[in-house]
């Protein structure tokens, strides 16, 4: 669904603040939703962190997500994959559907939910094992290939998509948690895309990363959007403005503004998110 | 009068003195830890270190097939019936023949060891061609013999006080000089069970039932225990039930082992109907004891597995199962096995819980398997400390620094898995 208000630029005014999240506008040749989530609401024991946030995602494109911290960014990427099972006295509310299908229902297995929804988190986090076994890890457990050499070929691909083959192809099975900082957030976006997810969610990736670095994972988030749907937190203005189609603003648990990344930087609708891009507050 | 604050000079020299006193408190503690080990180690090292060598008589034995064969036919029944009692007391009084006297030949017969007749038995029996032969055996001497040779009774006190006559002395120092007595390495200690006679006792029936009985205790805590304290820490909803398991699970722990004892004798004894004193019975009564220790121990190192780690594997799409079973399981092996380790070595000390099984019988036998009589170290140390005989006060010493010396070696291949398996992350 996509709303084209930009015809009545008065309306902008006229919309209670947080309650109307228009579909992204503009000229962008708008793709199939992806993930649709309606009214979801996070209860973290009892208190809650998201309210009411309803938004599309579109099929390969890559939204980001911004606002400061403590909003609920990192809840609501936590929903989309149902991470947020395994925290106690967790709730959530509302429906998330992903190709159509709500996540929630029963039916839904959360473990191969998860292989089609891939998550880098903000803190790397390399299994304690070979540089391989931690790519080699996800298509092992899912079955993905007949014969080691694809297996290897797996590998090298994964590690070449994250930009960290010609770093570590010598070393392979070296420890991962041995590389650096940068190079275990990259080798946790490589093990994320070996297993071939439909949907990647990051969450800061970048944030432990040098220019270059994050540079580099900025190229690949490019490339992966001809592939892969992509849902990106960031702290950075810039960065949501250099690789997302499409951008979110929360802020206190509310979506306040969700529009194409052009719209919410050149021309927000809201106060709050002019003030946050413009940097005002957060 | 005001009271003005200290300078931040004052407060620093202040902050440095608290830190030294700190380190002060934490020397005078280890300091005393460490004496109070030495002294422990020291006196049963004094006391202990007799039992690695026992006074033997190294005699000619002649094998008469009158006495060692009664029937003539070298069977085993026959065999088992003669009288090795008169070989001993022969070559006796062929080592010694100014002893002529009846009473004396008595007094004189009372240097050997009681076990001396058992001995050659054994030897005949396992080796019947012994029989018509002549050959040089080493015997063990009596317990008061042994005493003597070693000093550990005084020569000085009146002979009415003393267990070695005057005469008995002479005769001793008569055979030293002929080289036919002496101290040798007591290789009994190692290779026997318990006996009634001191020099015959040795501590491998105790060692046997302990390692035994703690092959039971591990095969059953291990595996209940990590799957416990998996279910409790990975899959268990964390809310009241779990608070409520988790308090009596460190009550249990908390629990005197005695009262496993109880549950043990009234749960495998009375009700199942288990052998009595058999290693199997202690090992499940042990394992009872070292099960809450075991699952507390597992489920701290469980915990610390960082839950990144946790959330990375999920991420990936990875079930519950693979999840512990890939993930954090190999991390935590090194607290698991430290902590199983530690609770198997405080399984062997233990020593109530098995008196109330009836581990604590007079077992002369090495047990061979799950099911037969047996003791325990522990329980080995307790029984012969409790021996009126002199001489036992050197076994319960022994014995002791043996028990020591395995505790030392588990507590060591602790440390040792522990670095072997450590993992960075
Ligand atoms: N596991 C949790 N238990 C309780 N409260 C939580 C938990 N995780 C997050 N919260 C709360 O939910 C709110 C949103 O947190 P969230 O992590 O989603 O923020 P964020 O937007 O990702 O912030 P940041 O940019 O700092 O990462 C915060 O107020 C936080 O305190
Ligand atoms: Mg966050």
């Amino acid at each position: 669904m996509t709303l084209s208000l930009t015809t009545e630029p008065d309306m902008e005014r006229a919309t209670p603040q947080g309650l109307i999240h228009p579909g992204p506008a503009g000229n962008q040749a708008s793709n199939p939703v992806k993930v649709d989530s309606e009214r979801v609401s996070v209860f973290y024991e009892g208190k809650q962190a998201l309210n009411n946030v309803s938004l599309e995602v579109q099929e390969r494109r890559v939204t980001a997500l911004i606002g400061p911290s403590g909003c609920g960014k990192s809840t609501y990427l936590r929903c989309l994959n149902r991470m947020n099972d395994t925290i106690l006295n967790c709730r959530v509310t509302g429906s998330i559907r992903l190709d159509g299908q709500d996540i929630h229902e029963p039916t839904v297995d959360v473990v191969q939910l998860r292989a089609r929804v891939g998550m880098v988190f903000q803190k790397p986090n390399p299994f304690p094992k070979s540089i391989f076994d931690n790519i080699a890890y996800g298509p092992r457990i899912h079955g993905l290939f007949r014969h080691r050499d694809e297996l290897d070929g797996i590998v090298e691909n994964s590690l070449m998509k994250a930009g960290l083959w010609n770093e570590v192809k010598d070393r392979l099975q070296e420890m991962g948690t041995g590389l650096s900082g940068g190079q275990q957030q990259r080798l946790c976006i490589a093990r994320a895309i070996a297993v071939n997810p439909e949907v990647l969610l990051m969450d800061e990736p970048c944030s432990a990363l040098d220019p270059i670095a994050t540079a580099r994972i900025e190229e690949l988030i490019d490339e992966l959007s001809t592939n892969y749907t992509i849902v990106i937190v960031t702290h950075s203005m810039q960065q949501a403005a250099r690789v997302s189609h499409f951008t979110g603003f929360f802020h206190m648990g509310d979506l306040v503004e969700f529009d194409s990344t052009e719209r919410i930087f050149t021309n927000p609708r809201q106060e709050r998110t002019k003030d946050y891009i413009t940097g005002r507050f957060g | 009068m005001t009271r003005s604050h200290p300078t931040p000079e004052q407060l620093l020299a202040r902050r440095h003195a608290a830190d030294r006193r700190f380190r002060l408190y934490g020397l005078a503690g280890l300091g005393i830890a460490m004496v109070a080990l030495v002294l422990l180690l020291g006196t049963m090292l004094l006391q202990g270190w007799g039992v690695l060598l026992q006074a033997r008589l190294t005699l000619p034995i002649q094998f008469d097939p009158a006495l060692v064969d009664p029937k003539g036919d070298r069977s085993p029944a026959s065999l088992a019936m003669g009288d090795y009692r008169v070989l001993v007391s022969r070559a006796l009084q062929e080592a010694l023949p100014e002893v002529k006297e009846r009473a004396q030949r008595r007094t004189l017969g009372k240097l050997m060891s009681d076990g001396a007749s058992y001995q050659l038995q054994e030897m005949v029996l396992a080796n019947p061609a012994l029989v018509g032969t002549q050959q040089q055996v080493s015997l063990a001497a009596s317990d008061d013999v042994d005493m003597w040779l070693k000093g550990t009774v005084s020569k000085d006190i009146p002979e009415n006080q003393r267990r070695i006559t005057d005469a008995q002395a002479g005769w001793i120092a008569t055979l030293e000089k002929a080289g036919a007595l002496g101290l040798e390495f007591n290789s009994d200690f190692f290779t026997r069970g318990d006996s009634r006679d001191p020099e015959m006792a040795g501590v491998l029936g105790a060692i046997k039932g302990s390692f035994l009985a703690l092959v039971v205790t591990f095969l059953i805590s291990f595996p209940l225990g990590v799957a416990t304290a998996v279910y409790l820490e990975e899959y268990a909803v964390k809310g009241r039930w779990a608070d409520f398991i988790e308090v009596n699970i460190n009550n249990l722990a908390a629990v005197p082992s005695i009262v496993f004892g109880l549950l043990g004798l009234a749960l495998f004894l009375n009700f199942m109907h288990m052998p009595r004193s058999a290693p199997l019975v202690g090992g499940l009564t042990l394992a009872l004891m070292t099960l809450p220790t075991l699952v507390i121990a597992t489920r701290s190192a469980l915990r610390s597995v960082p839950q990144a780690i946790r959330d990375g594997a999920r991420a990936l799409g990875a079930s519950p199962l693979q999840v512990v079973l890939h993930h954090v399981l190999p991390l935590a092996v090194p607290g698991m096995l430290t902590g199983s380790i530690i609770g198997m070595a405080r399984a062997l000390g233990e020593t109530a819980p098995l008196l109330l099984i009836g581990m604590v019988a007079f077992i002369m036998d090495v047990p061979d398997g799950f099911t037969d009589p047996a003791t325990a170290l522990p329980v080995q140390i307790f029984l012969w400390a409790d021996s009126p005989e002199r001489a036992f006060l050197e076994k319960t010493a022994g014995a002791t620094l043996v028990l020591l010396g395995f505790l030392l070696a588990m507590n060591g291949l602790a440390v040792l898995l522990r670095h072997r398996f450590e993992r960075r992350w």
